[in-house]
């Protein structure tokens, strides 16, 4: 295990080079000049000068960006030109908004998926079967930010349970009750389509499993049928499961930039919109790369708990 | 038997409804509609049946009718237009990097892994970030975060092909390498990337969507589903139909592609089907 670990980690390098690259090169898409897109028209020469010289616009391509990646490598992120503080800061603020959404999703997302595709295959054809085949084709089908504003509409406004916006109560709050409450919507909105996903991935992989050999065996031995179930059935039907949940995990990511938007969540995705619409490179620069590591190393927990739920793949 | 034939029939519907949606939107300038542009403020936030104005009107009093029809137009172009720039690239590439190992094939396939170590919205939003919103720049944004699918896919077929007998046979009566690719490999590419292309369109729609509701994607005044659903979303207390409409609009039509798109699937690779 520890051998694949450090192979596992040594593969993080050019991930990470290759992140950074891209964080980098795609704020200088732009054929305009970066300078005068982020003070825009009226902006006067000295200023110009004075934000070129600050963001290192005057050198080569590759110098700024061994100068940015440098600073980067030691946590500089550089200063909002928006906020005027330094982004890191502004960033790792804003995180641990968007970590509790997203890992309320995924968690969401994972144990209902699971549940829902378990019982679907347990019972194929059956109402709830079919009842979570209808779910998981609407689930793929809306848009977040829409099913987002219904839920909304309907829980806040019309019924009033539940509170539309933000994180935490403006008055009187700050318990974690508050938190749950403003939770609620913006977790379920992020989660559904996840958990539709997982759900039908859940089902076929434990309908295939179910029909194997060794769960007749089970099932003539006389185990009770839960113990078939989970024991034999669920744990061999992980694998591929942990996949599609490593790669909901990216889609959750992606998705709590818009969930954000819509339920003024404090996260990180809100700070980058708002970054982008007020063209402070630099803040959407910190958004970005910060989003991305969480993902990467995402992506190196779903390959560990591989390696650990199937010790055949330390050895390819 | 009688759930083949139910799924057969519910695919059979999305394809009308998306017949239906397309064609509307491609009539859209002899449709009698009124102007999608035009403001009337006296009129504003009508509800649905309003006389003169079937499905109400926004906060500028433009007729919802005309602006989804318009709207349809942009939102159902940009998907197919992305999805097909889409998989274009990422055939290319995925041929190259299947057909010839070396360094096409690293490079080609470090950059997909670069591009798919971001979640996918995200690198979108970047790309619009350093390009500017506008349409334009959140078609080719999402055009370049989505070809990386179709190059793994693509590659992954062509792996498996291109030890085959038949094309070792090719080889053998002296067919150069393009004719190869072109008569022997891409001809077994044809069903799987059809079946990817149908069901990707719909969710190039939804990202498309996604980017404009952020603001990214179409600008004022045109209308696109997105952008109805961003600017209606201050009224929602007030007339809900502004938001729930356009939001609508993109949930069935994106509903009617994933149908049609597993019909396909169905249809083309009988061993899926269950």
């Amino acid at each position: 295990m520890r051998s694949y670990l450090a192979r596992r980690l040594l593969l993080l390098v050019p991930v990470l080079v290759g992140v950074s690259v891209v964080v980098f090169l795609v704020l200088h898409l732009s054929p305009g000049d970066p300078a005068e897109i982020m003070l825009g028209s009226q902006a006067t020469q000295e200023d110009l000068a004075r934000l070129r010289r600050e963001l290192g616009l005057t050198e080569p391509l590759y110098v700024q960006y061994l100068h940015w990646v440098t600073h980067v490598a030691r946590g500089d992120l550089g200063r909002s030109l928006w906020m005027k503080r330094p982004v890191l800061d502004e960033v790792l603020n804003r995180y641990k908004a968007t970590l509790v959404l997203t890992a309320s999703g995924l968690l969401l997302s994972t144990l209902g998926g699971i549940v829902l595709g378990v019982t679907s295959a347990v019972r194929p054809h059956s109402l709830l079967d079919r009842a979570s085949a209808v779910t998981s084709l609407f689930g793929a089908s809306m848009p977040v930010f829409w099913l987002g504003i219904v839920l909304m509409v309907i829980f806040s406004l019309w019924l009033g349970w539940l509170p539309a916006s933000g994180m935490w109560a403006p008055y009187g709050g700050g318990d974690l009750r508050d938190l749950l409450a403003h939770l609620i919507l913006p977790a379920v909105t992020l989660a559904a389509a996840s958990l539709t996903i997982i759900a039908r991935l859940t089902r076929s992989t434990m309908l295939d499993i179910l029909s194997q050999d060794y769960i007749r065996t089970a099932r003539a031995k006389g185990l009770v049928e839960g113990r078939v179930v989970f024991r034999h059935g669920l744990k061999n039907a992980l694998i591929p499961i942990v996949t599609v949940v490593g790669v909901q995990a990216g889609y959750l990511l992606g998705g709590a930039v818009l969930t954000e938007t819509v339920f003024a969540w404090p996260g990180v995705g809100l700070l980058m919109v708002q970054g982008i619409l007020a063209r402070d490179f630099p803040l959407v620069q910190g958004c970005v790369l910060v989003i991305a590591l969480t993902f990467v190393l995402i992506n190196l927990a779903v390959d560990l708990l591989y390696a650990y739920l199937d010790p055949r793949i330390q050895y390819e | 038997m009688n759930r083949g034939a139910g799924r057969n029939q519910l695919a059979l519907l999305a394809l009308f409804v998306l017949a239906g949606v397309v064609l509307a939107a491609c009539l859209a300038p002899h449709l009698p509609l009124a102007d999608p542009d035009a403001v009337d403020t006296s009129n504003r936030l009508r509800p649905p049946f309003t006389p003169g104005h079937l499905l109400g009107t926004d906060e500028f009093g433009r007729d919802l009718l005309s602006r989804l029809v318009w709207g349809a137009r942009v939102s159902l172009l940009a998907g197919a237009a992305t999805a097909a720039a889409a998989m274009l690239v990422g055939v290319v590439l995925g041929v190259l990097s299947g057909y010839y190992s070396g360094w096409p094939e690293t490079v080609i396939m470090r950059l997909t892994d670069i591009l798919m170590a971001f979640p996918y919205i995200l690198l979108a939003i970047a790309i619009v970030a350093g390009l500017g919103p506008g349409l334009r720049n959140a078609m080719i944004a999402i055009a370049i975060v989505g070809f990386p699918i179709y190059t793994r896919l693509v590659r992954g077929i062509v792996l498996s092909v291109r030890g085959g007998e038949f094309v070792e046979a090719a080889r053998a009566l002296g067919s150069t390498d393009r004719l190869i690719l072109v008569r022997h490999i891409v001809p077994q590419l044809l069903s799987p990337v059809i079946v990817a292309f149908s069901l990707d369109v719909g969710a190039k729609i939804l990202a498309t969507a996604g980017l404009s509701f952020l603001g990214l994607g179409t600008q004022p005044p045109t209308a696109d589903w997105g952008s109805m659903l961003a600017t209606g979303r201050q009224f929602v207390i007030l007339s809900p139909h502004v938001v729930l409409l356009p939001g609508l609009a993109i949930f069935v039509i994106v509903l009617a592609l994933n149908l049609v798109g597993d019909a396909l699937r169905d249809f083309l690779d009988p061993r899926t089907y269950q």
